[in-house]
């Protein structure tokens, strides 16, 4: 067992603070953790559905644009922080786990602790209205 | 391995009657192995090494979990630090874009105090702990950062198939009485794993706990917790608050272990004391 770096234990206890929806994924982008207020956008409880590889939660969701193309994990603002290590930010629109439409705008940020080493990444998210 | 206890004492160093029995220096460890010695913080429990015969003409090596004022203050009056003779490592963590030298500075220079660190007698090195564990003499020693405001590490000491963790300014949950159950998002949790003998900060009780929250410090329950998890030996509880007198912290301790069945021993730190592991 490997504990979690020092800056993703305290990025998961600013999630559980916040009433604004966090999703935290690993330096290899394993779902690790989301918060309450994520799990009434995505549908289900974080307890129930566990970690996720970045192939399943890239794609569990359905993410399209507002003209209804998928959108591709790797046009996702959290892949991209992945890959890039850098902050992205992009709205789309999911369908969650009890399929229910919502349009989401997403901000991820690299987890960079103070040995500068990338240890995941987080995304905070809120829903807009879809355009009529 | 024998654990010395220097200071047990956090925030700033008391000294009356009311406090002599735990004791009012600030944190200050020595851990000792047949003739080699390492000292954990330099709080000013670190003068009482000043008439210690082993502390001439010799290689020093001084651990800090971080810089704030009770884990550093000792270091400007310890004496081996004005003898030419001694060589002197002082450890500590890396701490953004300012090294070590440029932070410590900020204390050990005027208008804090007369002499600048570049000036003290002995030869001195300061190092940044490396990423991964490393060796001094017999001792392995891990230093990973702790949830603690500013750059702080908690340490775990192999000798010899035995195991010590010293983690004395930590606050695993910030704002809550439980842990996590899930290990891994447990700060700390690996310094202390299997542990014959845990040194953990517990300033607050429940009640003052509510008031200073995010402050970085634990209270009795959290470092019970914590040690419960880790499945250690022995847990000394560590960092006494300086509003505290003895006659609380013998209370406060009375009434946390009263109905209560720890899976390991447990006890408040007191000056002075040793263990052996």
């Amino acid at each position: 067992m490997s504990a979690h770096e020092l800056e993703v234990i305290l990025s998961r206890q600013l999630a559980d603070t916040l009433s604004i929806p966090v999703f935290i994924v690993d330096p290899i982008g394993n779902l690790i953790f989301y918060n309450e207020p994520a799990e009434e956008i995505l549908g289900k409880r974080f307890e129930d559905t566990g970690a996720m590889s970045v192939e399943e939660w890239s794609t569990a969701f359905e993410p399209q644009d507002d003209e209804g193309n998928i959108i591709t994990p790797e046009q996702l603002p959290l892949v991209h922080t992945l890959k890039e290590h850098e902050p992205a930010h992009k709205t789309f629109r999911i369908k969650n786990l009890k399929g229910k439409m919502y349009t989401i705008s997403v901000t991820s940020l690299p987890i960079v602790g103070r040995a500068r080493k990338f240890s995941g990444a987080m995304a905070i998210f809120w829903t807009r209205k879809s355009k009529v | 391995m024998r654990i010395r206890i220097h200071g047990t004492r956090g925030s700033y160093p008391t000294s009356s009657k009311d406090y002599e029995y735990y004791g009012g220096a600030t944190s200050c460890i020595e851990v000792i192995y047949e003739q080699e010695r390492i000292i954990l913080d330099a709080g000013t429990g670190i003068i009482n090494l000043n008439e210690d015969d082993y502390y001439r003409k010799r290689r020093i090596n001084i651990l800090l979990t971080h810089l704030h004022m009770d884990h550093i203050q000792g270091l400007a009056f310890f004496q081996p630090l004005f003898n030419s003779e001694n060589e002197v490592y002082i450890w500590g963590p890396k701490g953004g874009n300012t090294g070590l030298r440029l932070r410590l500075n900020r204390y050990l220079s005027p208008p804090l105090f007369p002499l600048p660190l570049r000036d003290v007698p002995c030869n001195l090195t300061i190092k940044e702990f490396p990423d991964d564990p490393f060796k001094i003499g017999s001792f392995q020693i891990s230093a990973d950062y702790v949830s603690h405001p500013g750059p702080t590490v908690g340490f775990r000491v192999e000798c010899e198939g035995k195991k010590f963790a010293y983690i004395p300014d930590h606050e695993p949950m910030i704002g809550k009485l439980e842990l996590y159950q899930e290990q891994k998002w447990i700060s700390g949790i690996e310094l202390a794993q299997g542990a014959d003998l845990l040194i953990h900060d517990a300033q607050y009780g429940n009640e003052e706990y509510l008031k200073k929250a995010g402050w970085g410090h634990s209270t009795l329950q959290h470092a019970a917790q914590f040690s419960e998890r880790a499945k250690v030996d022995k847990l000394l509880l560590f960092h006494h608050d300086p509003a505290h007198n003895d006659q609380m912290i013998k209370e406060m301790f009375s009434e946390f272990i009263s109905d209560k069945n720890f899976p390991f021993d447990v006890d408040m730190a007191i000056q002075g004391q040793e263990v052996l592991i």
